[in-house]
């Protein structure tokens, strides 16, 4: 294929995906701002009100950035995770595997449309909250870079997840053992500072508390670790899951018989 | 004459074990409209699957070249020749059969203008036209072949594979499809069609093999094959 032919045939992908998601804006988009919306209110306005400050910041402020990414990550993930297994479940992937695109194409399109979701609703959230508090983003490029970041790799864990399901039982293995209980202890209602001795070290090997305080950092100003270890965490974590994908599509584990 | 397609000792051993191809061997000419026959199970899907990679082969496992492109090598090259209408029916059933169409086109990267002239001579010919603002779901059996047909023709390839393309379609529109397949093939198209019904076979096809248990039992024109009998005992004799 040229050039020209694989961006018309990106294009054709992420168009038809993107359609399909804000077609079903009351599945995609609706649910996570509601959701986090009663967070702010509960745990930001009504009980927030009761905590003292962190960081210099009121608790409701605080808690705006995890809230943020822990949306983002999971509609990245989910976005990806259903459209892919619904895609092998129907055999539609057969449309894409007949033809002459490269693997590379096929994820980075699918990669670009389960971002463009994430993303939306990562937006959407964060306006939600500045409805319950006023922020102002200390690093606005630097906050757009990690959510970016953040998407991709949760969009191709979900691309991952779905390329070895077997049944839809397979769907909520990752997101119920892995991703919530890692994005809950990832510091989203708290500083792992605070945490006694032991907890705040175990807390280091979890990866989703970089992407919160990276996202901290950015918007906020201050987290619990440098920006760079953070950013250094997700990128490796995004090579490591694309690279992973390529060689499914090769060896076509879990896409071909 | 060169070929559309060279299969060289092509075996699949499936995962839990079932070996579905035993070292198969075919070379089809351009131009050609031949017939792969077989019982449920022989293998016929296997073969064409593999060709199209939607069936995995390891490099061991012999060679296969479609108009010369080896697809264990230049794969995707390979795969710009080759239309498929599987067996099973896989459109995505919340699409518009129109929009199905403009898809299919876009991955290949044919643009929307560019793909529009194919889509609506497509749309005439397989009697989609009045369904074209249709979702898949709302077709009937037969009208979801013809979509599946019609898409596989849109990036215009040059090697067809049509696997039981006529099963659940009615008599009538069965001879329109075969009338729309023979002057597909006069326009240069190779076809492969694998069917259960031996009397289209031998209206449309020259040239057959007939497959059983992963291995090719004969191979020849029908002539050859049938040799004055009827290709029904020819058939019978060889698969029972
Ligand atoms: N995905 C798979 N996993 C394991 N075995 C398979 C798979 N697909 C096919 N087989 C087996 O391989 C053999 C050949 O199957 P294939 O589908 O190629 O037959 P066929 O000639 O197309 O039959 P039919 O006329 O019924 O369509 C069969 O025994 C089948 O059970
Ligand atoms: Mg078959």
């Amino acid at each position: 294929m040229t050039p020209r032919q694989k961006y018309i045939a990106f294009l054709t992908i992420f168009g038809k995906e993107v359609r399909r998601s804000l077609r079903t804006w009351k599945q995609t988009f609706l649910p996570p701002v509601i959701t986090t919306s009663l967070y702010f209110l509960v745990f930001g306005t009504f009980i927030g009100s009761q905590i003292k400050a962190i960081g210099g910041v009121s608790y409701l402020a605080f808690i705006v950035p995890g809230l943020v990414m822990s949306t983002l990550l999971t509609s990245s993930f989910q976005n990806m995770l259903q459209k892919f297994y619904f895609l092998k479940f129907q055999k539609t992937i057969q449309e894409i595997l007949v033809s002459p695109m490269p693997a590379w194409l096929v994820v980075f399109s699918y990669l670009s449309s389960a971002m463009f979701s994430g993303l939306a609703v990562g937006t959407l959230v964060f306006c939600s909250a500045l409805f319950f508090q006023p922020i102002s983003v200390a690093h606005p490029l630097l906050a757009i870079l990690v959510a970016l970041l953040t998407s991709g790799f949760f969009a191709l864990c979900g691309l991952i997840n779905a390329i070895y399901a077997k049944t839809f039982d397979d769907l909520s293995i990752v997101s119920v053992f892995f991703i919530t209980p890692l994005t809950y202890l990832g510091g989203v209602f708290y500083s792992v500072k605070l945490l006694p001795g032991i907890w705040s070290k175990i807390s280091l090997f979890d990866p989703i508390l970089y992407m919160i305080n990276a996202l901290r950092y950015s918007i906020l100003g201050f987290s619990d670790m440098p920006v760079y270890h953070s950013l250094l965490v997700i990128i490796v974590g995004i090579i490591i899951a694309f690279s992973w994908i390529l060689y499914l599509f090769k060896t076509g584990r879990g896409l071909k018989a | 004459m060169k070929q559309a397609l060279s299969i060289k000792n092509l075996r699949k051993t499936y995962e839990g074990g079932k070996q579905a191809l035993k070292g198969v061997d075919l070379d089809i000419e351009e131009g050609e409209f031949f017939a792969l026959l077989g019982p449920n199970g022989a293998g016929k899907t296997t073969l064409i699957s593999i060709t199209c990679g939607l069936v995995q082969k390891k490099e061991e496992e012999g060679k296969v070249l479609v108009q010369g492109h080896d697809i264990d090598i230049d794969g995707d090259d390979a795969k710009v020749h080759i239309g498929l209408v599987p067996q099973e029916i896989n459109a995505d059933i919340f699409e518009k059969v129109e929009e199905v169409l403009y898809i299919q086109a876009g991955y290949y990267g044919i643009s929307r203008s560019e793909a529009k002239e194919q889509i609506e001579m497509l749309l005439e010919k397989l009697s989609l036209k009045d369904k074209r603002k249709s979702k898949v779901i709302e077709l009937s059996g037969g009208m979801k072949r013809r979509l599946i047909i019609a898409r596989a023709l849109v990036h215009k390839p040059t090697l067809l594979f049509l696997d039981e393309p006529t099963a659940g379609v009615d008599v009538e529109l069965r001879h329109d499809m075969w009338k729309f397949l023979r002057e597909l093939n006069e326009s240069g198209v190779t076809i492969v069609l694998t069917t259960h019904y031996l009397e289209e076979a031998e209206k449309l096809c020259k040239r057959l093999a007939i497959i059983s248990h992963g291995e090719i039992k004969r191979l020849g024109t029908m002539e050859e094959i049938c040799n004055g009998r009827k290709l029904e005992d020819v058939y019978l004799e060889i698969t029972k």
